[in-house]
């Protein structure tokens, strides 16, 4: 395979695509919102049960590319257990991460198991498969129930 | 250039030769020889059509059907010329009965707010059918929103085929308009278009026919067809984008109220009363995209130089052979195995989503189309968010096609 696509279908990402974690409903969530990407008809739905500021459960369901599907199950992985302040903050690396701002190596370490959509960047127009849910999650955060990424 | 087309060179079809008429098709993408297997979507253009662009332009750029100096007439003229070849390309039985519009979407725009805003009244009923395309759904959906009136659908079966029986039983006294796709974007399907309207008439509905993916795969005769109205796009037939045609017969034309008002579109106007121009240019308000109108008709040359017949017949050899090389692949299933069909094959990759395979393919230099493809209500027909597609084009090749086979096994690597 050669390096870009290896790059960009890690073994990872192919892993969670194939067996997505938290990949259901939480019924009743304290916060909700559906996610579309009409461009290539991802759709997805996240869920939120949140407790005093905390992220005591969070999931997904719909449908997407593996970029998309592995994006939503990564990051319902992580953000489980953190603040909402702490969530907003992670977005908002993650996002500058797959458009190519963030470009410090250490902090994209930081991130984590999120580092293995860096490299989406050289993708551009996979930026918005990778950042659907995350989009998703802050709009239902914030209290919007529907948000399109186009 | 055009004249050596007609030379001894091409008497037999031989892509490779089309190829050298493309510049855009001599590149690299990341690396690999670029494939392009997107030609639903738009064709590429050959040079012809691009030299016409910069002829006018550098050459005698000036507004139409308004100035008395020569370079205005010669524009007016080279515009004009470009109405007629596009009445003799579709058989039309005159050239003021061609609109020149941005495209097909204008075009079904133009009948359905036009037509429709004057003919189309509460209960009245408009049939469309299951594989349309979002530009001939939408407009009518808001007609309908406007008058009352009700949006009727002939369903398809599961080989992409409109079922003409349940189409025949949805035709009633009420039913207004019939507008259907001559042939799929997505399935590829060459509707029976000549029945239809048949049909229709017998009911005394006007029918207009969508002919995006139909004019650059096989010859139009709107005659033949005897439909209403023909909608069609230039950068669909290696012709420039923002230019499309309405052709619509003459009596119909002659009583739709004007689209759009402005400048070319009158022949008098005082704040108490205006006088609306003839047809068709009451429908061509400002000036018009004139650059590439005049490159339409130098694809329309292009093309019957080659001859339409040829290509229809060379690109259904093609598809055979897409058949041929990519079914065997265990884990692709084909959508829309209509008899009647060509030039497009659309399929499912096992549970990989369309997304993925265009990724994978691109960096193989292979450029298909993935996505809904404006044809949303397809895609719930078949159960599917997306689908992935391959459309052959006059200057694709079998080589073309075994790179979009490798392509697709790239793909199953990755994914395995
Ligand atoms: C069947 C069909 N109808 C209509 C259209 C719309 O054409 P345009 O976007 O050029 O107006 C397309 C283009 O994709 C098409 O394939």
């Amino acid at each position: 395979m050669n390096e870009e696509l290896k790059e960009i279908y890690q073994q990872v990402i192919l892993d969670h695509n194939k067996s997505p974690r938290n990949f259901r409903k939480i019924d009743p969530s304290t916060h909700s919102s559906e996610g579309l990407n009409p461009l290539c008809g991802d759709h997805v739905f996240i869920y939120l049960d949140i407790q005093d500021g905390v992220i005591a459960d969070i999931s997904f369901d719909g449908n997407g590319c593996a970029i998309s599907k592995s994006s939503a199950s990564i990051m319902t992985a992580e953000l489980k257990g953190k603040t909402v302040e702490e969530a907003e903050i992670i977005f908002n690396q993650f996002h500058d991460m797959v458009t190519g701002k963030l470009t410090d190596e250490e902090e994209i370490e930081n991130l984590g198991k999120l580092s293995v959509f860096q490299g989406v960047r050289d993708f551009p127009v996979r930026v918005k498969c990778a950042s659907l849910a995350w989009h998703t999650m802050h709009a239902a955060l914030h209290s919007e129930t529907v948000v399109t990424t186009e | 250039m055009t004249e050596e087309i007609n030379g001894a060179a091409y008497s037999h079809f031989d892509p490779e030769l089309f190829r050298k008429d493309f510049p855009v098709l001599h590149q690299n993408i990341h690396g690999k020889p670029l494939v392009y297997l997107d030609n639903a979507a738009t064709t590429q253009k050959p040079q012809v059509v691009i030299d016409t662009i910069a002829e006018y332009y550098k050459g005698y750029n000036s507004n139409i059907h308004r100035g008395v100096h020569q370079l205005s007439q010669k524009a007016t003229d080279e515009y004009e010329k470009a109405r007629v070849k596009i009445q003799k390309f579709l058989n039309a039985p005159k050239s003021r009965e061609i609109v020149l519009l941005r495209g097909t979407t204008e075009a079904i725009n133009l009948v359905a707010s036009s037509y429709g805003r004057k003919f189309i009244k509460s209960g009245d009923e408009i049939i469309i059918s299951e594989m349309e395309h979002h530009s001939n759904i939408v407009p009518w959906q808001m007609l309908c929103e406007q008058t009352g009136a009700v949006l009727k659908v002939i369903p398809m079966n599961d080989l992409g085929e409109l079922m003409m029986d349940e189409y025949k039983k949805l035709l009633t006294e009420k039913t207004k308009i019939v507008s259907v796709v001559h042939a799929s974007n997505t399935l590829g399907t060459e509707n029976p278009v000549e029945e239809i309207t048949r049909l229709a008439h017998t009911v005394g509905a006007k029918v207009l026919i969508d002919g995006a993916q139909a004019v650059q795969h096989f010859k139009v005769d709107v005659q033949a067809i005897g439909c209403d109205f023909y909608a069609f796009s230039g950068h669909k037939l290696y012709g420039p984008t923002g230019i499309g045609v309405l052709w619509g017969r003459e009596e119909l034309l002659e009583v739709m109220p004007p689209y759009q008002g402005g400048g070319d579109m009158i022949l008098s106007v005082t704040f108490d009363k205006t006088v609306y121009n003839e047809i068709p240019y009451k429908f061509e308000a400002g000036t018009p995209n004139i650059a590439d109108t005049i490159a339409l008709g130098t694809a329309i040359d292009y093309i019957e130089s080659i001859g339409i017949d040829q290509i229809s017949t060379y690109e259904s050899e093609l598809y055979l052979y897409a058949e041929e090389t990519i079914l065997p692949i265990d884990e692709v299933t084909l959508i829309g195995c209509a008899e009647k069909k060509g030039s497009v094959f659309s399929f499912k990759l096992k549970d990989v989503h369309p997304h993925d395979v265009g990724t994978i393919m691109d960096m193989e230099g292979v450029a298909i189309r993935t996505g809904h493809m404006c044809t949303q209500p397809v895609m719930k027909h078949f159960g599917v968010p997306a689908l992935s597609r391959i459309s052959i084009g006059l200057y694709n090749t079998k080589a073309d096609i075994d790179r979009a086979a490798e392509g697709i096994k790239k793909v199953l690597e990755v994914f395995a």
